[in-house]
């Protein structure tokens, strides 16, 4: 949406509520940063910066980890991709930042820095207020995650009304707008439809005018296209990326689908058992990733430019259950290499290591190991 | 919308045409195959030890030694244009709608039951009323806070209210509060143009008791559908969305838990119009309950088939509106 057309501006009230917000906001964020200062700790810079993120399930079972001491930051305009298998913790990472776990009996710790407001430590009615309209989610599969009875105009415009002060033919008239910005033809009429009218595509085009239906500044989508056919996934990646440029906002991608990050992602973040394996921009990932485990996902991903195998390389084994992470490095039961460390891998748990500029990886393998072994590894592929 | 409502009513005259169908073949048809001689089944109809002639009479007078086909036109005509009996001493006639002429009591069939209707209607509607607030709430209650000493207290006694028999519960409400304590004395039903205030403190100890029974079972069922609806994907969404979690759980969950009550509500409500034989017999409501009861013990054929064809009647008629509401409800039934 062009800046002029913002539906907020050139509406009296949508502006006072805005100024006043920013208000609010900035006691907020004073508040924030004097707690810091007491802690010691350093200002959060980018507009998302997560430090040190666990979030534990108690079970009868045992404590679930599914999110052990994740690091990362930001910034508006850039897009990062979470890649993993399932069970990896991506989506528990994502409905984290977004306060859905606060309450209930899940045990949250570490930093979520919005704009520079913790989320974890915020008050639970702060962190509803921002959900919906500072930060929002879309979903992977569109007919459950759309409410069966409701049409689909009544489910876009329930997020903008309670996040912003306007009346329903306002909202509706901004819901039209929305479902034209997605796509969706003959838009007006089609806002009175149910989901179940929708086909699979055109749903989550609905869904992604849910989600931006408050300029959310960060927009997480948790596998966007799985339930969807190729020709349409290329199209509702092309539709996120084009949004993203339009309302400059952070977008994190969540996948196992390598290619969906190759295309869209400028970082890349690979998730393993609740850790983070390796990070780094797009380009390093791709080009020399460090971690076995990012070469084995690499690997069993089918790519026309190689010489065709017989058969696609997959990991062997199975990711680990999360109450009983493997000791020491948690890939060392499936990884080929960790025989390679003396022993290290079963006894210590890697540290993320920088390999590269802003390029991280969490293995025992020397810098010029890994660098050799992919080579390697590239060379028998092609 | 209209297209199915329209569809959904020709069904029902259909199915209340085969409902009289099955209802005449099992009181006329039968008995024949049974090697039931008219003169036999003409008995059936009339007073205890009844003379040769009236037997008779009453043989000639239902046509039970015509053609099936030609009784059955009988049967119907005079629930449209009425009919006259020839009761003995005088002639009697049946006004429409006619569902028969009960020789027994010297009555037509139907003013006798319309004047019960109004008890067991005040008696279901009142109860139903009760166990819906009641079961509902308590059922959303439990589902939320699962596994809570309320969850846990109210499921049990839920348990309790299905396995307790209304003759039982009834009987204990009786002895407590109308005779030792008597706060609700003379439990007899005065109607509600005579006597509103009467009207409702009578019935309240039948409400409470009937809706005991069936809102310990609408508990149950809501706090199922509940924690069902509750772990669905689109709950999380409207989370995502930013909604209190109030409107959550009503706006998104309870909406969509509710939809499978509401055709177990009109399967009950219709049953029960067709008289809540146990809670009537225990209370001393004369409604159509006590009226079929009756019926049975003095094996008054009409009396019978009038009772059996009105009760199919509500039924079929809530499960009518039960599909309406139902299209109403749920979206995606209409399409």
């Amino acid at each position: 949406m062009a800046e002029g057309e913002s539906p907020r501006q050139g509406d009296g009230a949508g502006g006072r509520l805005a100024r006043r917000r920013a208000r609010h906001r900035s006691a907020m964020e004073l508040e924030a940063h004097a707690t810091r200062e007491r802690a010691g700790e350093a200002e959060p810079s980018a507009m998302l910066d997560i430090r040190d993120l666990r979030i534990h399930f108690p079970t009868d079972d045992g404590l679930v980890k599914a999110v052990d001491g994740l690091s990362f930051t930001l910034d508006r305009g850039r897009t990062l991709g979470i890649v993993g298998e399932s069970g990896s913790g991506k989506s528990v990472t994502s409905l984290g930042i977004l306060g859905l776990y606060n309450t209930g009996n899940a045990q949250m710790s570490g930093k979520i820095y919005l704009d520079g407001e913790d989320l974890v430590a915020a008050d639970q009615d702060r962190v509803r207020e921002l959900r919906g309209s500072k930060m929002a989610m879309i979903f992977q599969d569109s007919l459950s995650a759309l409410h069966p009875y409701y049409t689909i105009g009544d489910q876009i415009t329930e997020a903008y009304l309670i996040h912003n002060k306007v009346g329903k033919n306002a909202a509706r008239a901004h819901a039209v707008d929305l479902l034209k910005r997605v796509g969706i033809p003959q838009a007006a009429r089609r806002l009175d439809d149910y989901p179940h009218q929708f086909s699979g595509g055109m749903r989550q085009r609905a869904m992604i005018a849910m989600a931006l239906s408050c300029d959310p500044e960060l927009l997480i989508a948790d596998e966007p296209t799985t339930a969807l056919d190729v020709t349409v996934q290329a199209q509702i990646l092309d539709l996120i990326s084009d949004l993203q440029q339009e309302y400059d906002s952070a977008v994190i991608m969540i996948t196992h689908d390598l290619g969906v990050v190759a295309e869209l992602a400028d970082d890349i973040l690979v998730m393993y058992a609740g850790r983070m394996a390796e990070y780094g921009s797009s380009e390093d990932v791709f080009t020399h990733p460090g971690h076995p485990y990012t070469w084995g996902l690499l690997g069993s991903m089918p790519r026309l430019d190689r010489t065709r195998m017989d058969r696609l390389l997959s990991i062997r084994g199975t990711p680990p259950s999360l109450i009983n992470v493997p000791a020491g490095c948690p890939f060392n039961p499936r990884c080929d290499y960790a025989a390679r460390n003396n022993g290290r891998s079963e006894t210590e748990v890697p540290a993320l290591r920088p390999v590269g500029p802003g390029h991280l990886v969490a293995c025992h393998l020397s810098t010029d190991e890994q660098r050799r072994i992919w080579a390697e590894r590239d060379r028998v592929a092609s | 919308m209209v297209t199915f409502i329209v569809r959904r009513l020709i069904a029902t005259v259909f199915l209340l045409i085969i409902v009289s169908m099955v209802t005449f073949a099992i009181f006329f048809w039968l008995p024949k195959l049974g090697g039931q001689t008219t003169y036999g089944l003409a008995t059936q109809y009339v007073g205890r030890n009844p003379t040769r002639e009236a037997v008779l009479q009453v043989e000639q007078q239902l046509g039970l030694n015509q053609p099936l086909y030609l009784q059955y036109w009988h049967y119907l005509s005079a629930i449209v244009v009425g009919e006259h009996y020839n009761a003995g001493t005088a002639t009697a006639y049946c006004p429409p709608p006619c569902f028969g002429y009960s020789f027994k009591n010297q009555q037509p069939v139907w003013p006798m039951m319309v004047s019960d209707i109004p008890v067991t209607l005040s008696l279901a509607i009142g109860a139903s009323i009760l166990w819906l607030i009641g079961g509902i709430s308590i059922g959303v209650l439990s589902a939320l806070k699962r596994g809570s000493i309320f969850d846990r207290f109210s499921m049990g006694v839920a348990l309790a209210g299905v396995s307790l028999p209304i003759f039982f519960t009834g009987l204990i409400a009786l002895e407590l509060f109308s005779y030792r304590w008597p706060i609700f004395p003379n439990v007899t039903y005065v109607p509600i143009t005579q006597n509103p205030y009467l009207w409702a403190r009578n019935l309240v100890l039948p409400w409470v008791c009937l809706a005991f029974l069936y809102a310990a079972l609408y508990a149950r069922l809501t706090r199922a559908g509940m924690l069902e609806t509750m772990s669905e994907d689109y709950i999380r969404t409207a989370r995502a969305k930013g909604l209190q979690e109030r409107t959550v759980i009503v706006k998104h969950g309870l909406r969509a838990a509710l939809t499978p009550i509401v055709t177990i509500f009109g399967m009950d409500l219709g049953l029960l119009l067709g008289g809540a034989i146990l809670t009537e017999v225990t209370f001393s409501l004369h409604g159509l309950g006590l009226f079929t009861i009756e019926a049975v013990q003095n094996q008054d054929f009409p009396e019978i088939m009038g009772v059996v064809m009105l009760a199919s009647f509500f039924i079929i008629i809530a499960n009518l509106f039960v599909d309406i509401l139902y299209a109403y409800v749920d979206p995606r039934v209409r399409h």
